[in-house]
């Protein structure tokens, strides 16, 4: 079997996310950072958008939207009949999603301890592009000792003069603030994020009006993952084809992975897209514990996404619309693998579990219905019901999901019909058992 | 959700006992003093002087670090008159949100990760051993000496060093129970926490008094 070949240093939008080399500004700029900043925040602004567009980057933060797209939907300030610009009537805002808690994903976690200054850099690409004079990033609370690592590395870029009033000359204004949340879940759905940096409970806003038009304090506002804020300033840097050699088309680019679970060696690992699960599983984390035969199911792209089966898992490609013909999705990238020891029914229950805490209690169909799906998972996957109510529980999360405010009750509901698709025997291995031993 | 925990209005009343409905505070006069009304002053500037409510997390924050790790009714309050704001918009976003602790906690807030990377990579073991040492029973109690409070929480999004687990700030990875044992009875007999910490903090930047620039 041909494998791709290993990403080399220049190739990466992050070559010190293993930790090895330093972190603060002096390894960042030996690396290759700050470097043609300057220019950056001297090209015109739809140049920017338009080179992302070609780049096809799409969020990283597991919808997998255009990132070009998204930001020309920000206004842009339009000039006057003598050629002056008139300011935009409201002040715009970048936001950065680093509220990590998909069950499975950390690949954040890493960018913010280990290469923390990506992050800031296209912070401050980001603002300028956007017409942001601040932005804020938004990390979950739990990410204490991570945050002071990218607090330590915002004071450097304010000290080398990348941040702050008229950054190296240029003229261009950009503040960024961290914003630590509280553990909620639900604060990584965008509005609800908004809502949560605004002081409130963290419960998603109706959509329309979407952010680009009525965001952060009711302004224009972009919200975006940290893998993706962080990859734009090393693809805006470079020729296009640097990034889209890489994955297959619509599909480009390098892709953190987080792979966990039973394999031998579980880490965050930099790829090219559309790379195959099974390659880098193999190749990179030293395979699956007890061979590849051994395995049972993979998650693909965090716990929303539903699993997928050996026989899929031996031929899908890592991307946006491989994994999506195969009814699952990239989600995060975070693959979760589980062998053949592992009681996958109640990892399954667990998940369940999971988004019965986390639901934010907005919508009835969530807040009672995740409740009762966890509640039938935990004694279906004990064998205590009948086999109708495996119809029943099936039946229920197709009322639940695509009738809430946000994307929330889907993500809860997939894996539970993943469960019920790949491994509905086993529901009824157990109740059987259980029946006929009463 | 979870509900605010009443007691009786008692000013030596370290420990909220009852659950009830109407929020009492505990008659504890908090106030900031010099140093936290700096980083107050800091942290509300990151934010629109007509947007001051966006504070409201950072400072429940501050004021839990304050209270020793928990958010009596007194904090929250505190929180409010320096914001301004209804005692209800606080209380709203304390009850909300997992990190703030409506009753006491241990000296040691021991939260494990039991979420899917972690229990398939053994957090059941990393649960029993924090148990063995502690002699805590049940999840979400605090041991008798008050040196540890066990709580298992959901993903804390270290899944590739799983199994894991939180004390305070610190993340601690790739966990045995035996090396979970060790971490403890190091903190009980008041060892540094950082010993064992996956991640070193800098000593520059505190996330929770902020840094000095961006503010």
């Amino acid at each position: 079997m041909t494998t791709l070949p290993r990403l080399k240093p220049e190739d990466k939008c992050f070559p010190n996310l293993d930790g090895s080399g330093d972190w603060g500004i002096k390894g960042y700029q030996k690396r290759g950072g700050y470097k043609g900043l300057k220019e950056l925040l001297k090209t015109p602004q739809m140049q920017h958008i338009e080179k992302l567009k070609a780049s096809s980057l799409r969020g990283r933060g597991g919808a997998g939207f255009p990132t070009g797209m998204k930001w020309s939907f920000m206004p842009q300030p339009k000039l006057d009949e003598k050629g002056k610009l008139i300011p935009l009537a409201k002040p715009s805002y970048l936001v950065c999603n680093a509220d990590e808690g998909e069950p499975g994903t950390c690949k954040d976690r890493d960018i913010l301890r280990y290469d923390p200054h990506t992050l800031v850099e296209g912070m401050i690409v980001g603002c300028y592009t956007l017409n942001a004079k601040v932005g804020y990033i938004y990390v979950r609370g739990e990410y204490y000792d991570e945050s002071s690592h990218l607090q330590q590395a915002i004071n450097e870029a304010y000290e080398a003069g990348f941040l702050g009033k008229n950054i190296l000359g240029t003229g261009v204004d950009v503040d960024i603030h961290v914003h630590l949340g509280a553990g909620a879940y639900i604060c990584g759905e965008e509005t609800a994020l908004l809502e949560s940096l605004e002081g409130k409970k963290g419960q998603p806003r109706l959509k329309p009006p979407f952010p680009a038009g009525f965001g952060l304090y009711g302004c224009p506002t972009t919200i975006n993952n940290v893998e993706t804020i962080a990859q734009v300033p090393p693809i805006l840097k470079n020729p296009t084809e640097w990034f889209t050699r890489w994955g297959r088309p619509g599909n480009s680019g390098t892709k953190i992975f987080s792979i966990s679970g039973s394999v031998n060696k579980p880490g965050n690992v930099e790829a090219p897209m559309s790379i195959p699960l099974r390659e880098l599983i193999d190749e990179y984390c030293g395979g699956v514990i007890g061979g590849w035969d051994n395995l049972q199911a993979i998650i693909p792209g965090g716990s929303s996404t539903p699993m997928l089966n050996p026989e899929q898992a031996s031929r899908v490609l890592m991307d946006f619309d491989a994994l999506k013909a195969e009814g699952t999705g990239l989600g995060t990238a975070a693959i979760v693998v589980m062998d053949k020891s592992v009681d996958v029914l109640r990892v399954m229950t667990r998940i369940a579990g999971f988004y019965h805490h986390e639901s934010c209690g907005q919508c009835t169909p969530c807040r009672e219905g995740v409740g009762w799906v966890h509640r039938l998972m935990e004694r279906l996957s004990q064998g205590d019901g009948t086999i109708d109510e495996l119809d029943q529980l099936f039946a229920l999360t197709k009322k639940i999901e695509g009738r809430t405010i946000c994307a929330f009750a889907d993500g809860a509901m997939w894996p539970t019909q993943g469960t019920l698709k790949h491994f509905r025997h086993l529901f009824e291995e157990r109740i059987k058992a259980k029946q006929s031993a009463a | 959700m979870p509900t605010i925990r009443t007691v009786q209005i008692d000013p030596n009343a370290t420990h909220a006992a009852e659950v009830g409905q109407t929020p009492h505070a505990l008659g504890l006069n908090l106030s900031w003093n010099k140093a936290e009304q700096e980083a107050v002053t800091r942290t509300l500037a990151k934010y629109p002087a007509d947007r001051q409510r966006s504070a409201v997390i950072p400072l429940l924050h501050m004021a839990q670090r304050k209270c020793g790790g928990w958010l009596p009714v007194d904090a929250m309050q505190l929180v409010a008159d320096t914001l301004s704001l209804p005692y209800i918009r606080v209380y709203e976003v304390a009850t909300f949100y997992t990190m703030f602790n409506l009753k006491p906690v241990g000296k040691h807030h021991v939260q494990v990760c039991t979420n899917c990377a972690c229990l398939i990579r053994g957090s059941d073991a990393i649960v029993s051993a924090v148990k063995d040492v502690s002699g805590i029973e049940h999840n979400g109690e605090t041991s008798e000496d008050g040196t540890f409070t066990l709580t298992e929480v959901e993903c804390l999004g270290a899944c590739v060093a799983a199994p894991m687990m939180q004390i305070g700030t610190h993340y601690y990875t790739h966990l045995t129970a035996d090396k979970t044992k060790e971490i403890l009875q190091h903190l009980a007999k008041g060892g540094d926490p950082a010993k064992y910490a996956d991640t070193a903090p800098t000593t520059e930047a505190d996330p929770i008094h902020n840094g000095k620039y961006g503010a």
